[in-house]
């Protein structure tokens, strides 16, 4: 069953990879002609090739949760494929609503790398710890997922709304905050690619250091190490770090950091030296068919649909169980605090664009830092800042 | 106060921008080319009056820009607040004006100074949610009441400055359209909108509840600010945590005496890999992994009236099985299981000769309550003469308790021998021996440890979690109503052989045009243009 479930995912993330260029043909088509026919036809093998991707990532879902006797939701590779799952449903609802099949190019390439990236943390099955053992698990990580799938929509059409929007003939702050968005994105990537690497040649250095308390400690570096520990030993391995962090940085995530943003680096020159021009200029031609206001209105009707869900499954959900489990519905721990500080951000959106009318570039702006928040919140929350939320062993 | 009567015949309050019933501009000034229709030009308190003093503080809470500063600052704040982990998360052992800085340098320090460590407990960081509270309050009442009656008092057939003024806009020319307006109505009753017709127009309206859900989820959450206010209330909220040691019983705390509980064994069950064999990997690779922390209790009531130094008549009310996730519940009190920890319960010595290490008898001390002397048998005897729980020895080097909690038991014993008759003294801690008069004969060697587990049990009573749970569900319902409903207004007027349509709606445009080309399509009626696109291009 374990095994069925991964060959799941797998073809789901197929798929989606193979649904990409079809969408690219359908924003394509209406360039050459005016027929409505042919362009049709790309639209419907695109969504058709989502929509089956969609059930294999589903059925790795369940035959999962059956493998495991409990819902998929209770470490970090499950709680992010299942994000991913959300969002690939969520863009299915929004399509049928807007039918932009530029939309499908903004987002299937993001649940490509929200995939990816969860493959990087162990993908075993593990049993639940007594915290979890409650169907509130359930409910509270399955609606949040789902809250933040619908803002993950905000984000993409606000990404589009950007490229099409922000003008390109010239350096301005716009274009260059643009690169910054998708030299981040291209970070991931950077991150995921090392990864991979690495792990293939399993690499592997031990150092022995000293921690701000004076004791001894050991830690493994699965990629080379840049940035050693405070006063390191190399135990195992073959580089020495160029340079040594003091006793109270995490020397092995500063290091891993390194490697995704120069990874990122490196991508980002040599996509700049193909297209020879910004990314966010070579992206402007796929949406030239876009109408303006459909995306802008895209991104604030995801918003207005991802709050309430993300209101329910976060706060309040995340209160009743905080309240059984651990006898206190909030307890100021820092995933509880983020998730507040998400909710607050987006609540002030909406309050801009409805009383200070904040349309367009400026709501586009604010949808991409809304979603920056969810993603800190997943990533370095869970990772760096360590609570009662961080899922053991991940 | 001054009202200002409409060209129409109706009667505005002070302040009116559109008139409530025909939409007319009342400021004198034209209209402009798009009327801001946001609270339908009524006359709100903020905008009208900025004389008095109670003026200018209701316009600044009235002031949306002031509530989204208030909730950005408390965002930022909270945000700071997760840089290093808060107080109540750090290690007990370690006082916090010294891990701060011990654990993150300066900037750990700074941390603790500014009072970040407590951020949420601090004065200003309550007075921020306050003031959203109050803004929340004014910006309400400042708006709801005015809207409501606005929309209350709205005619059918509006002025021709009002149907221009509209963001969806258009003119048909043509004859005769009795036909395609009839078909039009049909149309809209499908959709679900409510028709109201007078003289030759129509005013076609879908979702007006779906306004009040922004004032309705603020109440939601003023009612759930109100709750956390009542937990300043002695007697609302406790918030106690029981230590208890398995075999023991107990009064419960916060209860006055009333309740006492009993723990019969704490059960700590970690998962066995023969369980299900999916979890074999994570299983090797981490370990034991807990799979239940249960405490098995049996609940007391006190029978009768408390008498002071008599111990108190109990009858057994409740066997429970206290889980994570699953508490005790009873009366207006929950108890739950929170933590464990292991501790010393007994030790044992025997007393031997030194040079000939021959054993003369062992003793067990219960740690809790030790005995004070024990009889080993042929004349030998071993009396505690001071017992150290928690042994330090202060600035004098002298031998002192820190706490009542056997972390580091010490003991001074007295060794009554058939040859040493008057006894000898010797101070034996965990590892160490001291002969404070003189080198013994005898000693007292350790000979092994008990241990006990304590449940570490939290109870509550909080008489506000209903509070909470109404303010949340209001919050939710008004949330729901505004996000998921719009309002939407279709304005039909037949004007001379002319078909004049306007349409507004709070929100998500697009579904608006999209229903009106259903609407329209096949009546000969045009669809109107969005005359925001049009200024867009
Ligand atoms: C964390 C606190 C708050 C939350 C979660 C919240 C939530 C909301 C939501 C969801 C809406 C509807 C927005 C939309 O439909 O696009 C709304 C509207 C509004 N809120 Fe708040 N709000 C908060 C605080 C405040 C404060 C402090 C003020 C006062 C300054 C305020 C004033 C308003 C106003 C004036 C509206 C528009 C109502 C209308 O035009 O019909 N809100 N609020």
């Amino acid at each position: 069953m374990a095994e069925l479930s991964s060959n799941l995912l797998m073809i789901a993330f197929i798929l989606y990879l193979s649904a990409i260029p079809f969408f690219g043909g359908a924003i394509r088509q209406k360039n050459i002609s005016k027929t409505e026919k042919p362009l049709k036809i790309w639209a419907t093998v695109a969504i058709f090739l989502t929509m089956t991707g969609f059930a294999a990532h589903l059925g790795y879902f369940i035959t999962r949760w059956l493998a495991a006797g409990h819902a998929p939701v209770s470490n970090l590779f499950e709680f992010i494929t299942f994000f991913g799952l959300c969002t690939v449903g969520a863009f299915i609802l929004i399509h049928f609503l807007y039918r932009t099949p530029v939309l499908g190019l903004a987002v299937l390439p993001v649940v490509l790398i929200i995939i990816a990236y969860a493959g990087m943390f162990s993908r075993d099955i593990s049993p639940l710890i007594p915290p979890l053992q409650t169907y509130w698990l359930q409910i509270h990580v399955i609606t949040v997922a789902l809250g933040q799938a619908i803002l993950a929509i905000s984000f993409a059409a606000a990404l589009i709304f950007l490229v099409k929007k922000v003008d390109q003939t010239r350096r301005n702050k716009s274009n260059v905050w643009l690169e910054v968005v998708l030299f981040l994105m291209l970070s991931v990537v950077g991150f995921i690619v090392v990864s991979v690497l690495f792990n293939a040649f399993h690499y592997s250095a031990v150092f022995q250091w000293t921690n701000q308390f004076g004791a001894e400690e050991s830690v493994e570096y699965g990629m080379p190490p840049l940035i050693g520990p405070n006063e390191g030993q190399l135990v195992k391995g073959q580089f020495e770090p160029f340079l040594e962090a003091p006793a109270i940085i995490d020397a092995k995530k500063l290091n891993t950091v390194i490697w995704s943003l120069s990874t990122g680096i490196i991508l980002y020159i040599l996509t700049r030296f193909i297209f020879r021009k910004r990314i966010g200029a070579a992206l402007k031609p796929l949406t030239g068919n876009i109408n303006e206001d459909l995306a802008d209105e895209i991104s604030y009707r995801s918003v207005l649909i991802g709050f309430p869900v993300f209101t329910l499954g976060a706060l309040v959900f995340g209160m009743i169980w905080a309240q059984i489990a651990w006898s206190r519905f909030w307890g100021w721990d820092p995933k509880e605090v983020w998730a507040l500080i998400t909710w607050l951000f987006y609540a002030a959106f909406l309050h801009l664009r409805l009383s200070k009318g904040w349309h367009g570039e400026r709501s586009a702006w604010l949808a991409v830092i809304g979603f920056a928040i969810i993603m800190f919140n997943l990533v370095a929350v869970n990772l760096v800042i360590k609570g009662l939320h961080s899922y053991a062993g991940a | 106060m001054e009202r200002i009567k409409c060209g129409c015949g109706h009667v505005n309050p002070h302040g009116t921008l559109l008139c409530e019933a025909c939409g007319r501009s009342l400021t004198g000034t034209g209209a402009p080319e798009l009327l801001d229709m946001r609270y339908e030009g009524s006359a709100r308190r903020s905008q009208t009056y900025n004389k008095t003093f109670i003026d200018k503080v209701w316009n600044f809470f009235s002031s949306v820009k002031v509530g989204i500063w208030l909730i950005v600052i408390t965002l930022i704040a909270s945000g700071i607040g997760t840089i290093f982990p808060q107080k109540m998360y750090i290690p007990q052992f370690v006082p916090a004006s010294e891990f701060y800085e011990q654990k993150y340098g300066w900037p750990g320090k700074l941390y603790y100074i500014l009072g970040f460590h407590e951020l949420y407990s601090q004065w200003w960081y309550m007075i921020l949610i306050a003031l959203i509270g109050v803004s929340l309050v004014v910006c309400s009442l400042d708006r709801a009441v005015p809207l409501f009656r606005a929309l209350k008092a709205q005619r059918v057939d509006r002025h021709e400055s009002f149907m221009k003024g509209q963001r969806i806009f258009g003119i048909t020319k043509g004859e005769n359209f009795d036909e395609a307006v009839k078909a039009v109505k049909r149309n809209l009753k499908k959709k679900r909108y409510r028709i109201r017709e007078e003289n030759h127009a129509i005013l076609a309206e879908k979702g007006r509840f779906s306004r009040w859900g922004p004032y309705v989820n603020h109440i939601g959450l003023i009612i759930f600010l109100f709750g956390a206010m009542l937990r300043f209330f002695p007697g609302m909220y406790v918030d106690e945590v029981i230590d208890i040691k398995e075999g023991e019983r107990k009064e419960i705390p916060g209860t006055d005496g009333e309740y006492y509980l009993e723990n019969k064994q704490f059960i700590l069950e970690v998962y066995d890999e023969k369980e299900n064999e999916a979890f074999s990997e994570a299983l090797k690779k981490t370990g034991d992994v807990a799979k239940n922390y249960q405490t098995d209790v049996v609940l007391y009531k006190r029978k009768g009236e408390r008498v002071p130094g008599a111990e108190a008549g109990l009858i057994k009310e409740k066997e429970y099985s206290i889980q994570v996730n699953n508490p005790l519940k009873f009366d207006q009190y929950a108890i739950y299981q929170m933590d464990f920890k292991t501790v010393l319960s007994a030790m044992n010595f025997v007393l031997v000769e030194k040079e000939t290490n021959e054993p003369l008898g062992e003793i067990n001390i219960s740690l809790d309550n030790p005995k004070m002397r024990y009889n080993l048998g042929n004349g030998y005897t071993v009396e505690i003469l001071k017992y150290y729980p928690d042994f330090d020895l202060d600035d004098e080097g002298l031998p002192v308790t820190l706490s009542r909690d056997p972390n580091n038991p010490a003991f001074v014993f007295e060794m009554y021998t058939p040859d040493k008759p008057e006894g000898e003294i010797s101070l034996v801690a965990i590892q160490q021996t001291v002969e404070p008069v003189g080198e013994n004969k005898y000693k007292m060697q350790f000979a092994g440890i008990e241990t006990k587990t304590v449940s570490i049990l939290a109870l509550r009573k909080d008489l506000t979690l209903w509070i909470f749970a109404l303010g949340g569900l209001i919050f939710l319902i008004g949330l729901s109503l505004g996000s998921y409903w719009n309002h939407r207004r279709i304005w039909i007027q037949q004007r001379g052989p002319d078909i004049w349509l306007a349409a507004h709606t709070n929100k998500n445009w697009y579904g608006l045009k999209r229903e009106l080309q259903t609407v329209l399509a096949g009546t000969g009626i045009n669809e109107p243009e969005d005359r925001n696109e049009k200024k867009g291009k």
